[in-house]
């Protein structure tokens, strides 16, 4: 046996699994998308584009859009407080919480936000918060915005730590103020990791379906992964399954699109950042 | 769902440089602690006290008698676990084998591996149910339709075991491509193999051994996805935990508040073993 061959022997499961449990799924999808009773037709993709289908791709994009940029906004200045600070408990709490955080989504995030938030929720008791007001549009970015600063003090504070200061001393040195020294070293070094970090809040913000299926926040915000699974459960929208398809390729691409300028940044950022 | 990312970014980095603190530092801790502690200040009031009866523990206590608790919590489990031991076994001889064999195929498998996370759950899974409903169709006539329903068992789905493979599949690679990195594994194997060991040997005495935080921080990332994870379960029609939750919530609002609670430890304890794996490979 040829070294080359045990090489394709090893990996050959993982090949053959992720063809039949992701490849057969993705092309059922496909397919499913452009035929409707057995025909191949563009009815499907016709109708994901218009009406309440396209309310809805828009109202996912809007909200995925206003979350990243809220979210890294904050979470760079979160992490630029946390970077700078002299206390390192704070530093590592601030770290860890966001950690642990990032990675708290989904179902009880919606139900802490319903507890705190929600109509006989606790603040919105003191606050004398209208009935519904968790349950808008800016009510969902607050809930998102809960994994999605965090995940971006994730992203940035690795790259926050690699502006040496010694760059800020020869700007400085060369008679450069604040302004000049961020505006022609520190954000530009920061670029990569900022747009990445946008982008990854952005894509976790539009594939996010637990938290709104939890919070039952469909009724106000018009979401696509919401209209997905409305008419992949629903038994009386027959014929309604090819269009949810339809819908999920719209998403893919919209999400493909995104990671793709992802990806090359991410590389990109470490170069300066080592 | 939201992506179980950033764990592998070092929770400790160098010191700070000191500076004096300013009233902008402040002011934005003071904030952000004022919008991530609110939250859990107000759920945790939320569980222990009713107007009517007062401050009191029942939503916890009621929660291990709770109809369903045991059993989702029990089915998460068993899904967590069986997907650790599946994507640890199709990932970790694969990677290996590319390693020492077939360095061409890195850039493949990567961008593979990847992949899902491209894919949106609820789009996945749009496309499993698909291919399930015309799996069952087409394979009726044949012995392989038995396969199909046995896959689906609601006691034991395992068709959910394979989905979460798919979804943890760039996490885990990640991992184990760290882990990898920090040794060499072509030297490694080749002393061992010129020295007589077979290939069991290899695998079990000298790669598992120097991979054991990198596969720790795998598997512990797999179990708070699986734990976590509703999408796919939820339109599969299964009731593991994070579903479960959901059910509940109508009927018996406290008790899900006080479970949310709980699964965020979880989370904390799953993070904390997975820096500590980290932690100890450094020293």
């Amino acid at each position: 046996m040829t070294t080359r061959s045990k090489g394709w022997l090893g990996a050959l499961p993982l090949f053959a699994f992720y063809a039949f449990v992701f490849g057969v799924p993705l092309v059922a999808l496909l397919v499913g998308a452009f035929t409707s009773q057995g025909r191949p037709t563009l009815e499907n993709m016709r109708q994901s584009l218009q009406g309440g289908n396209l309310t809805s791709m828009a109202g996912s994009v809007q909200v995925s859009a206003v979350v990243a940029l809220l979210g890294a906004v904050l979470g760079t200045f979160l992490a630029y407080a946390v970077v700078t600070s002299r206390f390192t408990a704070l530093r590592q709490s601030v770290l860890t919480a966001s950690g642990v955080l990032a990675n708290f989504g989904g179902v009880p995030l919606a139900f802490f936000w319903v507890a705190t938030l929600g109509n006989s929720g606790v603040v919105s008791g003191l606050l004398g918060l209208p009935s519904g007001a968790l349950y808008t549009f800016w009510g969902l970015v607050v809930v998102y915005l809960y994994f999605s600063v965090p995940l971006m003090v994730l992203v940035m504070a690795p790259a926050l730590d690699g502006l040496r200061p010694q760059w800020r001393e020869a700007a400085a040195g060369n008679g450069a103020t604040a302004w000049h020294y961020w505006r022609y070293v520190g954000l530009p070094v920061l670029t990569p990791a900022l747009l990445g970090g946008v982008v990854l809040l952005f894509g976790s913000a539009f594939a996010a379906y637990a938290t709104a299926a939890a919070m039952g926040a469909g009724t106000v915000v018009p979401l696509v992964t919401l209209k997905i699974a409305n008419a992949l459960t629903s038994d009386v929208l027959i014929g309604q399954e090819n269009v949810a398809l339809a819908l999920s390729l719209n998403m893919i691409v919209i999400a493909g699109l995104v990671m793709a300028v992802y990806l090359p940044l991410q590389k990109r950022s470490t170069r300066w950042l080592r | 769902m939201a992506a179980v990312t950033g764990l592998e970014q070092p929770l400790v980095t160098a010191a700070p440089p000191a500076t004096r603190p300013r009233a902008w530092r402040m002011l934005v801790f003071l904030l952000a602690g004022l919008y991530f502690l609110v939250p859990l200040g107000a759920s945790l009031w939320y569980t222990i006290y009713t107007p009517t009866a007062g401050v009191s523990f029942a939503a916890y206590g009621e929660l291990l008698t709770a109809e369903g608790f045991a059993g989702s919590l029990a089915l998460s489990l068993g899904l967590g676990l069986a997907t650790i031991v599946l994507v640890l076994l199709l990932t970790l001889p694969a990677m290996l084998a590319v390693r020492l064999f077939t360095p061409r195929l890195r850039p493949v498998m990567e961008v593979l591996c990847t992949l899902p996370l491209v894919v949106p759950p609820i789009t996945f899974v749009a496309g499993l149910g698909t291919s399930l409903r015309a799996g069952a169709d087409v394979l009726a006539p044949t012995p392989f339709w038995a396969t199909l329903i046995a896959v689906q068992d609601p006691a034991f789905p395992i068709v959910l075991v394979l989905a979460y493979v798919v979804l943890v599949l760039p996490f885990v690679y990640r991992s184990l491509d760290a882990g990898l990195r920090t040794m060499d594994v072509r030297t490694l194997v080749e002393a061992a193999r010129n020295l007589g060991a077979s290939w069991p040997h290899v695998m079990f005495r000298v790669i598992i051994p120097n991979l054991r935080s990198a596969l720790a921080s795998a598997s512990f990332l797999t179990l708070a996805l699986v734990f976590g994870e509703f999408t796919v379960a939820r339109l599969l029609g299964y009731q593991p935990f994070a579903v479960w939750i959901v059910t509940i919530s109508g009927s018996r609002g406290q008790l899900s508040v006080a479970v949310s609670i709980l699964s965020l430890l979880l989370i904390w304890l799953l993070l904390l073993a997975v820096s500590s794996a980290f932690g100890r490979e450094k020293k």
